[in-house]
């Protein structure tokens, strides 16, 4: 079977600091993978390896069939990513930014167009369009950025911690997003530290120190741990880490 | 005061624990003092020049010699023909051509009078007068000693009064007595400005500006905990740069070392304040570097006093000079180092920059108990 | 290359919508080029001069008359003691002392020979030289012409020395000086620009954003140059419409040339400004760098100092420095109307460091650490 993602032993060192210590395992198309931990435990560095941003220190990883160790570049025209930090331009408006972005990927004009349009439709940003984005409240600006992120209608997106700091309503309607996404066929890997939001995924992976503690959905690994919610299975884990 | 001192420390130890910023702070303006004092002279010598001589006679050859020897002129060109004059202007290989007439000896030693025409190349006006005046001083003296050995004639017993010239506090006439005092001024100037400016702009960036704001700390311990630490290290930093002025560029301390810390102190305490204001108004890092270095750097450089003589501007710029430090410390750190003169001396600029202290830190102060309303 | 005008288009959106920027780029160098140039003046004049007049004769207050009518000298005071005139001299309040002893009058009518002493604040030892050269001319040409009235036996000067200035006959220091900071606060201001700029980017992770995406290091580079490159070219002709509006700068060369030039130029210190950034961690990093380079190639450039008495390691030091190169192709085409064929060395020196500097900016930028 072709693989969304796959690692092998994928790991990077800093220093004498192993952030991310030869973690494997595969994502299938479509699918939404969770990818849990606490803050400091190697998410990022894991999804910064996998984009293309960082270069792992050994091991090795697939996305959407390529070798991104060796060839980064070639990955980068079929992922979308979203990062931590809010990474669109504040001094620009929400339509330039889509534009920017369109204009990178290489839409054609025609295409940047009636994207934004439907874009802004979808996320009810109209009023906005021609707004700064630094005065758009976070949750917004978070949707904004994810959608900017499946623009050039990637295979596979990542998501790094999207819904932190936003509040409970808007982290609701987030997931919608998610969930449209993953209906067209888009696979989509999501780390957060929100335990409850596992719970909407496929399969998720607690990542703790580096490692790969647990893979599972969320339903077996309930039940390994003898849990009611992940939150109880992520303090057990921890525990005996 | 507890409090205060403990957001000193901290200040401190955010400086000191950054190996960049220390070397910013004791790295560069090392290298640059050494490298300006070594490279920064107006002094004119080995200058290249050109010689059109159809004469060739022992008179000629003599002044052309003698002009080499002087250590002032090198000769870069023998011209055969006038129209040569132009391309090798123009080319910007010459700075200055001599061009004898083609019996330059012999109506020299018949006539007892022969013209010499000087060209300077005037797109660079200073080098050129320079110049000029160099190469007719040593015309002027060749002609007394020819005048005496080869006519063998003693000149007119004319009545003549005798200027005997002194050069005061710089015998030896070294350019660096000028350009060190200046660049130490100019480089601390701007490395404390530069430093503090960007602070609190920094803060408002990154967002930790909020956290300074909420602490029970008044906004006067705010901007004094932000200066004090660096005035610590600018202040070494100022000692440092005058030790290499003395160790290797000969530089005299002919003051008191006390008058000479002070007045450092108290430089670098106006330099850092400056930073600090400029840091309050601006709302990015880009803004305040904007203000500090490419509104400060050109205009202290031009209008100081560092290079150009104050007397000789335009009295309107003359004016705006003195609103820059660096005008004011010159003459201070010369008076005491150079000429070895005391407070009684100096005050007048001493106090301009206690003013410019206290006005600058007043309107910190100000500008960022507004913000706190 | 529609990747890059995309690029090229959310920078200027950027730069135009900072009401900080567009001011500090348009009407700072205009500014400062003005007014720094009516002042970097190296003309030695007015100074001031304090009298210790020891004698009081006629002939004294005739000499020191003399003096103020030079248009060199300002005669500050006349003392009668040469420790009030030393501390004249150590207060700055003079420049030099002329010291008349006593029977100075006496002494010249009696044996034909008269005394007087000038001393300088020689801090400055070139401003000193040449004050002491005014001040000897002209009790020099006092004494002569005293000589001839007194007794009509006058030696001619044996050797008439005739003086051209070409270029700028009337030495005005202007002219000179007008292209030179122009130039220097362009540059300034755009290594400046792209260092920090790009450093920001990373700072607040926008640039993580460009990263992730397939577009390529050269567009990225080149989207961030393009812009700054147009503004400096903007920057130039606005200055030098100015210069040549109020200054009257000879524009003998071809302007095209100079435009060209600038073209050439500009690039240089982009991509010192990219390669800066690239190796920074922060902005505070990024400027103190630039920062370093920048003030040793403006006070290196030649501008304010005369390249030719820099030391030998100095001058080859000075090869790369691109300020230097600008300052002397100005001064060369503007003033003195060199074609390419005088500067085509320099130009294509400048076109070399801008393909080396902007090479090793593309070559060290990291898309992937």
């Amino acid at each position: 079977m072709d693989y969304a993602i796959q690692t092998d032993h994928l790991t990077k060192t800093f220093g004498n600091f192993t952030a991310v210590n030869a973690i494997s395992f595969e994502v299938a198309p479509g699918e939404i993978f969770g990818f849990l931990g606490a803050n400091g435990a190697g998410k990022t560095t894991a999804l910064k390896m996998l984009t293309g941003l960082l270069k792992p220190s050994s091991g090795q990883a697939w996305v959407a069939g390529i070798d991104v160790t060796r060839k980064p570049e070639h990955v980068k025209r079929r992922i979308g990513y979203m990062s931590q930090k809010f990474s669109l331009y504040e001094d620009l408006t929400v339509r330039e930014n889509i534009r920017l972005y369109g204009g990178i990927y290489g839409l054609k004009r025609t295409d940047i167009k009636s994207k934004t349009t439907t874009l802004l439709e979808k996320l009810q940003l109209e009023p906005y369009a021609d707004q700064l984005v630094v005065g758009l409240p976070l949750g917004w600006r978070q949707k904004l950025a994810f959608s900017v992120a499946l623009l050039h209608e990637p295979r596979i997106v990542f998501l790094d911690e999207p819904t932190s700091g936003v509040d409970p309503l808007t982290r609701r309607q987030f997931w919608d997003l998610i969930y449209e996404a993953a209906h067209t066929g888009v696979t989509l890997m999501v780390t957060t530290h929100y335990m409850d939001e596992a719970e909407y995924c496929n399969r998720v992976s607690i990542m703790v120190d580096g490692k790969i503690e647990a893979l599972d959905t969320p339903r077996n690994m309930k039940k390994a741990f003898a849990a009611t919610d992940m939150d109880e299975v992520f303090r057990k884990l921890a525990r005996q880490a | 005061m507890n409090r205060f001192f403990a957001f000193v420390l901290k200040e401190f130890r955010h400086i000191y624990r950054d190996p960049r910023t220390m070397l910013i702070l004791f790295g560069m303006p090392v290298v640059q003092v050494l490298l300006f004092g070594f490279v920064l002279t107006n002094e004119v010598k080995d200058a290249n020049i050109a010689i059109l001589d159809p004469s060739k006679d022992v008179a000629s050859i003599r002044l052309t010699n003698k002009l080499v020897s002087s250590g002032y002129f090198r000769v870069a060109a023998n011209l055969q023909s006038p129209e040569q004059l132009e391309p090798a202007f123009r080319k910007g290989s010459i700075k200055l051509a001599l061009i004898f007439p083609s019996d330059f000896g012999h109506t020299l030693d018949h006539e007892g009078t022969a013209k010499i025409q000087l060209i300077g190349d005037a797109s660079d006006p200073n080098t050129a007068t320079t110049l000029i005046n160099y190469a007719n001083a040593i015309i002027l003296n060749f002609q007394q000693e020819y005048a005496q050995s080869s006519l063998g004639v003693q000149q007119a017993q004319t009545p003549l009064i005798l200027a005997e010239t002194r050069m005061r506090y710089n015998p030896e006439e070294k350019a660096v007595f000028n350009f060190v005092p200046g660049v130490m001024t100019l480089i601390l100037m701007l490395v404390s400005a530069m430093m503090t400016s960007i602070t609190l702009a920094r803060e408002k960036e990154l967002g930790t500006m909020e956290i300074l704001l909420v602490s029970p700390l008044k906004p006067l311990q705010i901007v004094l905990g932000k200066t004090a630490p660096y005035l610590a290290l600018s202040f070494l930093n100022a000692a440092l740069v005058v030790l290499i002025g003395m160790m290797v560029f000969g530089m005299p301390m002919r003051g008191s070392f006390l008058l000479l810390g002070f007045e450092c102190f108290l430089y670098m305490f106006v330099a850092l304040s400056l930073g600090i204001l400029i840091s309050t108004r601006a709302q990015t890092q880009m803004a305040a570097l904007f203000v500090s270095a490419l509104s400060l750097m050109m205009p202290t450089i031009v209008l100081s006093g560092f290079l150009f003589p104050r007397e000789s501007m335009p009295v309107f710029l003359q004016a705006v000079g003195t609103a820059f430090p660096a005008t004011w410390f010159i003459p201070i750190i010369k008076g005491v180092m150079i000429k070895g003169v005391g407070l009684s001396y100096l005050w007048k600029e001493t106090l301009v920059l206690v003013g410019m202290a206290v006005v600058f830190i007043g309107v910190s102060v100000r500008n960022f108990k507004s913000r706190l309303e | 290359m529609r990747t890059v005008l995309y690029l090229v288009q959310k920078e200027f959106l950027q730069i135009f919508r900072n009401k900080f920027m567009l001011p500090m780029l348009l009407v700072m160098p205009v500014v400062q080029t003005i007014l720094l140039s009516f002042a970097a003046n190296y003309e030695v004049k007015n100074l001031s001069l304090g009298v210790v007049d020891h004698d009081l004769s006629p002939m004294s207050r005739q000499l020191v008359a003399t003096f103020g009518a030079s248009g060199y000298f300002k005669v500050y005071n006349t003392v009668f003691s040469s420790k009030i005139a030393d501390a004249d001299l150590a207060r700055d309040r003079t420049d030099l002392i002329l010291e008349i002893p006593p029977h100075f009058e006496r002494d010249y009518v009696r044996e034909g020979a008269g005394k007087v002493a000038i001393t300088a604040n020689a801090i400055n030892a070139v401003k000193a030289g040449l004050a002491i050269g005014y001040a000897s001319n002209i009790v020099r040409a006092y004494s002569l012409n005293e000589a001839t009235t007194a007794a009509v036996n006058r030696p001619p000067a044996a050797i008439q020395v005739e003086y051209s200035n070409w270029y700028n006959p009337l030495l005005d220091y202007k002219t000179f000086m007008v292209p030179g900071i122009l130039g220097e606060i362009i540059s300034l201001i755009i290594c400046f620009l792209t260092a920090l700029n790009i450093v920001r980017e990373r700072e607040v992770g926008t640039i993580e954003q460009l990263n992730v995406t397939p577009i390529q290091k050269w567009q990225f580079i080149l989207g961030k140059l393009m812009p700054f490159w147009m503004i400096s070219l903007v920057m130039m002709t606005v200055g030098l419409s100015v210069g040549w509006l109020v200054f009257r700068i000879p524009m003998l060369g071809n302007l095209w040339l100079v435009f060209a030039y600038t073209l050439v130029f500009a690039p240089c210190m982009l991509g010192i400004g990219f390669l800066i950034s690239n190796f920074a961690e922060s902005q505070q990093q990024a400027m103190f760098t630039a920062w370093f380079f920048l003030l040793i190639f403006i006070l290196m450039c030649g501008l304010f100092t005369p390249v030719d008495s820099m030391p030998e390691w100095a001058q080859r030091l000075n090869m790369i420095n691109p300020v230097k190169y600008f300052v002397e192709f100005m001064r060369l085409v503007l003033l003195k109307g060199a074609t390419f064929a005088d500067i085509q060395q320099n130009f294509f020196t400048v076109l070399g460091y801008a393909a080396v500097v902007n090479g090793l900016a593309v070559w060290t930028y990291r898309k992937r650490v």
